[in-house]
């Protein structure tokens, strides 16, 4: 496995400079994620306006560039849709994640599906798989309210 | 001492991992295991299998001397006064549990104090705060500087007539600071306080002689020494063994069982409840033995200068951070790379070859003290040589390089 397969440049570029990061105004969602074998946090502010759309998206917390890397490209990914394709991309990212190279979604565009492909390196390194997902278990547990911090090692599904 | 012959003498290290020859570099969580010692294991499960200390028959006899002869060699090894204070336990941080939990039982009431360091592994705060927990102790942790050794003036200041115990580290898994056990047993020998010390880290690189360092409890885990798994050791002072309540309840650790009564077995048995990990501590004597064969002083000699070289390579990369600078330091070296988190560093360090280990390494108050969240550790055995530095090196160039780094 070469190594540029899973530090590809859009991975190192969103890892050195992520997009959307800081606490977002008048969030309406939050949730925190830890990895407590590496020491990975990620805590997420979510602004779902009366038309149920993602209206903003930001994180705040530290990790590696894998983590930071799918913390920022799922806040790209992810603002401005509605609820429901939200979760469809959720749902498209962790299956292109655990089982497959190609990623099935009529809602994204070629471009997000390229950014959210860089990630699939992840998959020939399983002790990195849960650097990538972190962020993403965290915006579910977000939008499903939960008050408990997303914790890989006990909540990893 | 010629490395590559003790090298050989570990069939791992001739292993490759990615394609590349292993540079193993994570002893401290973990040692590779001798030749003889792997014999050992293979040999008493084909030739030599019974439990011990139970059935008269010929292969539970010599299972039992094989087990005790262990435990006379390990009593040598660490200069203990007999070897009825040496107990097996499953690993160190039972060995600590035991302590914890009976002497806790006996001696800890609301109020009381306990006193730990900043540079404990969680396996000697855990144990601790289970205390703090049941009984309402207090745990107090005794303050580092910024270069990692224990500020003792401040630790000093921590002893009140509250406190009923210090449990104190050897050698620390972040930053390799050897403590100065002796001048704390000192001071807390004054105050009438007992000590233990978790030997964990300094087991493997340095001679540990408990009479000289005057300790009440000791531990070690016998996989970081070159040894099994499943294997750990409490010394403690007879006194304290025969005073202290048993710990697991079980078959082999009692004297005589009725409906209404129930007598416990002299040391060491008190404490050893159940069938031991047999076939693991018969095998741990060839550890000690191999050790033994190398000598304390060529391993403290060779491990130093290996330390060093390190140091002074690695300080020589850019953007290279080592953390801590302890007045005597031991070789574990954690460091940080400005701009790649350590996870990445392991990756791409173990595409080369190279086994490190990244993380909190379980010290996370540490880690809060020193303001980082996770480092990346290279740590030293007896078996790696400056070849295995340089490549190390060279693998966290190209971590600089797959991150662009100036």
């Amino acid at each position: 496995m070469d190594l540029k397969e899973l530090y590809q440049d859009i991975i190192l570029e969103h890892g050195k400079s992520p997009r959307n990061f800081g606490k977002c105004e008048k969030h309406t969602h939050q949730a925190k994620g830890y990895n407590p074998l590496c020491g990975d946090q990620v805590h997420i502010y979510l602004k779902l306006n009366d038309e149920k759309k993602v209206e903003n998206l930001t994180f705040e917390g530290s990790g590696c560039a894998i983590s930071i890397a799918s913390t920022s490209i799922m806040t790209e990914l992810v603002k401005g849709k509605n609820l429901n394709i939200t979760k469809k991309i959720i749902e498209a990212f962790m299956n292109m994640i655990k089982n497959t190279d190609e990623i099935k979604s009529k809602e994204l565009n070629d471009e997000q599906k390229t950014k959210i492909m860089s990630l699939s390196g992840v998959q020939q390194y399983p002790m990195r798989v849960k650097c990538a997902t972190l962020a993403w278990h965290t915006l579910i547990s977000a939008l499903d309210g939960k008050e408990k911090t997303v914790n890989t090692e006990i909540n990893e599904s | 001492m010629d490395i590559n012959n003790i090298k050989s003498q570990f069939p791992i290290l001739s292993k490759m991992v990615n394609g590349k020859k292993l540079v193993y570099l994570d002893s401290s969580n973990s040692a590779q295991k001798p030749i003889s010692v792997l014999k050992a294991l293979d040999n008493f499960y084909k030739n030599e299998f019974s439990n011990i200390g139970r059935s008269i028959h010929a292969l539970a006899v010599n299972a039992t001397n094989k087990f005790e002869e262990t435990r006379v060699n390990a009593k040598n090894f660490i200069n203990a006064n007999s070897k009825d204070e040496i107990i097996f336990t499953k690993n160190a941080t039972e060995a600590i549990n035991l302590v914890a939990n009976t002497f806790g039982k006996q001696n800890i009431k609301k109020g009381d104090e306990i006193i730990i360091t900043e540079l404990e592994h969680h396996s000697n705060y855990v144990p601790w705060h289970y205390l703090r927990e049941t009984y309402g102790a207090i745990i107090k942790f005794a303050p580092i500087n910024d270069d990692g050794d224990i500020i003792i003036s401040k630790f000093k200041d921590l002893i009140t007539t509250k406190t009923k115990i210090i449990a104190v580290t050897h050698l620390s898994n972040v930053t390799g600071t050897i403590v100065p056990i002796k001048e704390i047993v000192e001071i807390a020998r004054k105050k009438n306080i007992p000590v233990l010390v978790d030997g964990c880290q300094s087991a493997p690189h340095i001679k540990i002689d408990v009479k000289d360092l005057d300790c009440d409890f000791y531990v070690i885990s016998c996989h970081k020494v070159y040894g099994p798994t499943g294997v750990g050791i409490l010394y403690a002072k007879k006194k304290w063994l025969e005073k202290l309540p048993p710990y697991i309840g079980g078959g082999g650790m009692i004297s005589e069982v009725k409906k209404d009564k129930i007598t416990y077995a002299p040391l060491p048995e008190k404490y050893e409840a159940g069938t031991m990990p047999t076939a693991e501590v018969i095998a741990f004597n060839e550890s000690i033995k191999f050790m033994e064969s190398v000598g304390m002083e060529n391993i403290m000699k060779h491990e130093q200068e290996l330390t060093n070289y390190t140091l002074e390579k690695m300080k020589r990369i850019n953007s290279v951070n080592i953390v801590g600078n302890p007045k005597n330091k031991a070789g574990v070296i954690s460091f940080t790379i400005k701009g790649i988190h350590p996870h990445d560093i392991s990756t791409i360090v173990d595409e080369e070859g190279v086994a490190i280990r990244a993380g909190h390494h379980c010290c996370q108050i540490l880690h809060e003290r020193l303001n980082l969240s996770a480092t990346a550790r290279a740590s030293i055995g007896i078996y790696n040589n400056k070849e295995d530095i340089d490549i190390l090196c060279d693998a966290i160039e190209k971590c600089r390089k797959v991150f662009e780094l100036k």
